[in-house]
C-alpha cells in the first residue's frame, strides 16, 4: 500500500502522522527546524520561502495556540494565511469536509493544515487533494498531532543531544493522547531505548505495549531515573466520570510535583504540550521551575512548523540564513 | 417454460450431488436431473458446459432500503444486483423506515418485491414495537402477513425482562428470532475492534467481550425459555465458542457470518478505509480463524453477504462518521468461493453454507435442486475474473472493502421460477 505522506520519489508530500515517517525524513524535519530558529530572533523575522503561497489554517476544532503558532510559522515564511474557525461557518451550515476544502481549493490555497476532532479526518482530506495541494496534520481525534511529537523531540534533543541513551516517561491520558501517540513513535523511531507510558488502567488504549512502550500504573515507579518526563494534558470531561473518580485523587496519585520529580534524574526535563491544568496533572512550582522546558516547546514549534512547511513547499534545505 | 440445462456441474448440497448432470425445467419446476424425461422437448437450451449449476443462492442478510432509505438504494435496483449474484431468496432486517412491526408494510412489501419478478424476499419482522426493546411486536399477525422470523436489526434489547419474554413468546408459537449479539453499553460510540490497531489509529474500541457478554444472556435465556435463535454475524473467537458449546448442550441455536468477516480483518481498516467501517467491526487475525474454523465444524451455519448499501457521499467522512456497512450481494458467491479455495474446503460444503443451510434457518423451501422445487437456480462459471468496482456493480451501493480487487467467480445465469432474471 502507497505511503500516503510520501510521494512516488519518497519526499514528504503531506504530514500526516509520525508513524509511517522514515528516520530520515524525522531527521530532515529537525535539521531544518535547527536552522529557522535564528530567524526569531532577528529583526525582521521573515524568510522568502513561501512567498506567493497561501496556507489555510482549516480548525475543526477549536484552537488559540495551535492555530497561532501556524500562523506565526506560515507569516515568518511569508506566506499569506487564511483562518477558517469552521464551528463559525458553513460547516455549521450542514456544508461536508470536502465541499469546504474544493471551495477553498478553488480560492487556490496550496497548504492546508487541518484539525479535526475524528481521528483519519486528515487522511481522508489528503486522499482527496490534488497532487499540488499539501496537508499538515494539527490534530486529529485520538490519532496523531505530528507537529507537536516533532517539537517535543527536537526540545529533546536540545536539552539531551544523545537520544540513544536516554528514558523517557509518558505520563497521563494516553488513551485520548494523538500528542502522545506521536511522541511515542517519534521517540522509538528516533532510536530512543526506553519510552516509558505512566497512567491508570483507564486511561491506556489496548495493546498500548505493542506501540513500543513500557507500561508502568505506579507513578513513583515509572519516573524513577528518567531523563524527560513527558506531562499530558488531561481534559476536564475525563474526571468526575466512568474513567477517573476527581482531579484530586488524579493529582494525588499522577500529578507531577517536585516531590515526584525528584525521583527523576537531578537535570531531568519537563515538557508539556499545554494548555496546561495546574493542579491536576502538573503542579505550578513545577511548571514555573528550573526544569520546566514548557516555553522553550512553543518557541521551537513555530521552527518546527516552519521546517515543515518549507519542506512541503519543496524549499528545503539549511540555506537562508542570510534572505529575509 | 421447458428449459435444459445442459453440460453443467451441478452441485446440490442438500441432495449431495456433485456431477456432471442435465438439468430439465418444466412450469417452473425442477422436473429431472440427469436423464431427459420422455417426450420433453425444450424451448430453451442453456448450455452450461465449463460452468457450475448450484440452487439459487440464500441470503440470510440483505438491506433493500425499502421502505425509508430510497436515496441509497432501491427494491429494483437490490433484487437486480441479487440475482446477478446468483441470490434467488433472500431476508432483509426489519430495519426499515418506518420499521417493519406492522403487518401492512410486510405486506406491502412482500407485494411490491413479488411483482418485480426477481429474488424472493422473506421479511424479517421486528421483534419489539419499533425496535425499541420495549414493547412486543404482533409476532402472529406478522406472521401471517410472511415474516418468517423476527429479528433486532443491530439494536440491542437492553432489559433482559423483555428479551426473555420476547424469547418465551417467539418459542410459544415456534418463532425463530435473528439476534446480533452486541452489549450496546461497551460498544457505545465504537468504531472498531478494540485491539492493537484501534489503538495505533485513535478509533474508540468495542471489545470481543461485547459480543460475549450479550451472547451469554442471550443463550442463557434461550436455554430457559427452548427458544429457537439465530445467532446474526459472529466476529469473536469467544462467541464461536461458546455457540459451539450451545449447540453441545443441545440448544435450538443457528448462527451465520458475513462475507466481509471471513476475508478481512482489523488491519484492512490500513489508513483510515471508510469502507471497512463496518458493525460488528473487522476483529483480529485469530477471530478470523476461528470463524473459519467454525464454519467448518459446523458450529457456524451460512455465510451471509450482509448487504447494506449505502449512497456515495456517506462514505465520504473520517472514518468513524462514515456510515456503516458494505455493498455485498453480488461478492456473496465470489468471497464464498475465494474461502473455500483458500480454506480447502470443497464446493459442496462451502455452496451449502450459502443455500440449503439458510434456507433451514429461515424454514423456506429453497436453497436445493430437489425433483418439484422451485427453479431457483445460479449458473456460474467458478474460473472467471471479474474486477470488483462501481461499474460491475448493479446494487446503488458501491461501498465495498474489496474495491479493486479482481476475484474469480462469475455468475453467468440466474433463474428465478423457471425464468431467466440474469444472464452474462
Amino acid at each position: 500500500m502507497n505511503n500516503p505522506q510520501l510521494d512516488k520519489d519518497g519526499r514528504l508530500r503531506h504530514l500526516l502522522s509520525i508513524e509511517g515517517l522514515p528516520k530520515n525524513i524525522l531527521n530532515q524535519i529537525l535539521d531544518t527546524a535547527e536552522s529557522f530558529v535564528g530567524v526569531a530572533e532577528r529583526e525582521v523575522k521573515k524568510v522568502p520561502l513561501l512567498r506567493g503561497k497561501t496556507v489555510c489554517n482549516l480548525f475543526f476544532e477549536n484552537s488559540t495556540r495551535t492555530r497561532t503558532t501556524f500562523e506565526i510559522a506560515a507569516k515568518r515564511l511569508s506566506a499569506d494565511v487564511i483562518s477558517l474557525n469552521v464551528s463559525t461557518s458553513s460547516q455549521s451550515k450542514g456544508e461536508t469536509i470536502l465541499d469546504t476544502v474544493d471551495n477553498l481549493i478553488a480560492m487556490h490555497a496550496d497548504m492546508f493544515v487541518v484539525r479535526h476532532s475524528q481521528s483519519g479526518a486528515a487522511h481522508f482530506i489528503a486522499k482527496h487533494v490534488p497532487d499540488h495541494i499539501h496537508v499538515i496534520n494539527a490534530g486529529d481525534g485520538r490519532h496523531s498531532h505530528p507537529t507537536q511529537g516533532l517539537l517535543d523531540v527536537f526540545t529533546i534533543r536540545k536539552y539531551k543531544p544523545d537520544l540513544h541513551n536516554l528514558r523517557v516517561a509518558i505520563v497521563g491520558d494516553v488513551l485520548h493522547s494523538r500528542v502522545a501517540r506521536s511522541e511515542i513513535h517519534a521517540l522509538t523511531t528516533l532510536g530512543v531505548p526506553e519510552v516509558r507510558v505512566i497512567a491508570p488502567k483507564t486511561l491506556l488504549p489496548a495493546h498500548v505495549e505493542k506501540l513500543g512502550v513500557q507500561v508502568f500504573h505506579d507513578m513513583k515507579e515509572g519516573l524513577k531515573d528518567v531523563d524527560v518526563v513527558m506531562m499530558l494534558r488531561l481534559q476536564n470531561e475525563r474526571m468526575n466520570g466512568a474513567m477517573l473518580p476527581s482531579a484530586q485523587e488524579y493529582f494525588k496519585t499522577y500529578g507531577l510535583t517536585q516531590e515526584k520529580l525528584s525521583l527523576a534524574k537531578p537535570d531531568a526535563i519537563v515538557l508539556h504540550p499545554g494548555p496546561m491544568n495546574r493542579g491536576v496533572e502538573i503542579d505550578s512550582s513545577v511548571a514555573d521551575g528550573a526544569q520546566s522546558v514548557i516555553l522553550p516547546q512553543v518557541t521551537y514549534g513555530i521552527a518546527i512548523r516552519m521546517a515543515v512547511m518549507a519542506i512541503l513547499a519543496g524549499g528545503q534545505g539549511s540555506s537562508h540564513g542570510g534572505q529575509a | 417454460m421447458k428449459i435444459h440445462i445442459k453440460n453443467g456441474r451441478v452441485i446440490d448440497p442438500k441432495n449431495n450431488i456433485d456431477s456432471k448432470l442435465d438439468v430439465y425445467i418444466a412450469a417452473g419446476k425442477i422436473l429431472a436431473l440427469g436423464d431427459c424425461p420422455e417426450g420433453f422437448v425444450a424451448n430453451q437450451i442453456i448450455d452450461a458446459s465449463n460452468q457450475i449449476v448450484c440452487p439459487g443462492l440464500v441470503d440470510l442478510s440483505v438491506r433493500l432500503r425499502e421502505p425509508g432509505d430510497e436515496y441509497k438504494a432501491t427494491l429494483i435496483s437490490e433484487l437486480q444486483a441479487a440475482v446477478a449474484g446468483g441470490v434467488t431468496s433472500l431476508a432483509c432486517p426489519p430495519d426499515t423506515d418506518p420499521v417493519l412491526d406492522e403487518p401492512g408494510l410486510v405486506e406491502m412489501l412482500k407485494h411490491r418485491a413479488k411483482q418485480l419478478n426477481l429474488a424472493h424476499v422473506y421479511p424479517l419482522g421486528a421483534l419489539t414495537r419499533q425496535l425499541q426493546g420495549k414493547v412486543l411486536s404482533e409476532m402472529g399477525e406478522l406472521r401471517e402477513a410472511g415474516c418468517v422470523g423476527f429479528s433486532q436489526a443491530n439494536i440491542a434489547i437492553v432489559d433482559t425482562q423483555v428479551l426473555w419474554r420476547a424469547m418465551e413468546y417467539a418459542a410459544t408459537f415456534g418463532f425463530t428470532l435473528f439476534l446480533h449479539a452486541e452489549e450496546p453499553f461497551l460498544a457505545k460510540d465504537g468504531v472498531a475492534h478494540d485491539g492493537e490497531v484501534a489503538s495505533r489509529l485513535g478509533l474508540k474500541g468495542i471489545p470481543s467481550a461485547a459480543e460475549s457478554l450479550a451472547l451469554a444472556s442471550i443463550l442463557r435465556i434461550a436455554k430457559e425459555t427452548g427458544a429457537k435463535v439465530h445467532i446474526s454475524r459472529l466476529s469473536t473467537a469467544e462467541g464461536v465458542a461458546m455457540v459451539r458449546d450451545a449447540k453441545k448442550q443441545g440448544l435450538k441455536i443457528t448462527s451465520d457470518v458475513s462475507a466481509n468477516h471471513l476475508h478481512l480483518t482489523e488491519h484492512d481498516i490500513a489508513y483510515f478505509d471508510a469502507n471497512c467501517h463496518l458493525k460488528p467491526p473487522l476483529r483480529a487475525q485469530r477471530d478470523k480463524e476461528a470463524l473459519s474454523a467454525g464454519l467448518k465444524d459446523g458450529t457456524i451455519d451460512a455465510i451471509c453477504s450482509d448487504h447494506t448499501p449505502v449512497d456515495d457521499d456517506a462514505k465520504l467522512a473520517p472514518f468513524a462518521e462514515a456510515e456503516i456497512g458494505a455493498t455485498g450481494l453480488e461478492l456473496l458467491l465470489t468471497l464464498t468461493l475465494k474461502w473455500a479455495q483458500q480454506e480447502k474446503v470443497t464446493l459442496l460444503h462451502a455452496i451449502s453454507n450459502v443455500t440449503q443451510a439458510s434456507a433451514r434457518i429461515l424454514g423456506i423451501q429453497a436453497g436445493d435442486l430437489s425433483v418439484d422445487s422451485d427453479a431457483d437456480i445460479c449458473i456460474f462459471d467458478a474460473n472467471e475474473y471479474w474486477k470488483i468496482c462501481p461499474a460491475a456493480l448493479k446494487s446503488q451501493g458501491k461501498n465495498s472493502p474489496f474495491n479493486g480487487l479482481e476475484l474469480a467467480g462469475k455468475v453467468k445465469t440466474t433463474l428465478v421460477h423457471g425464468q431467466i432474471v440474469y444472464q452474462n
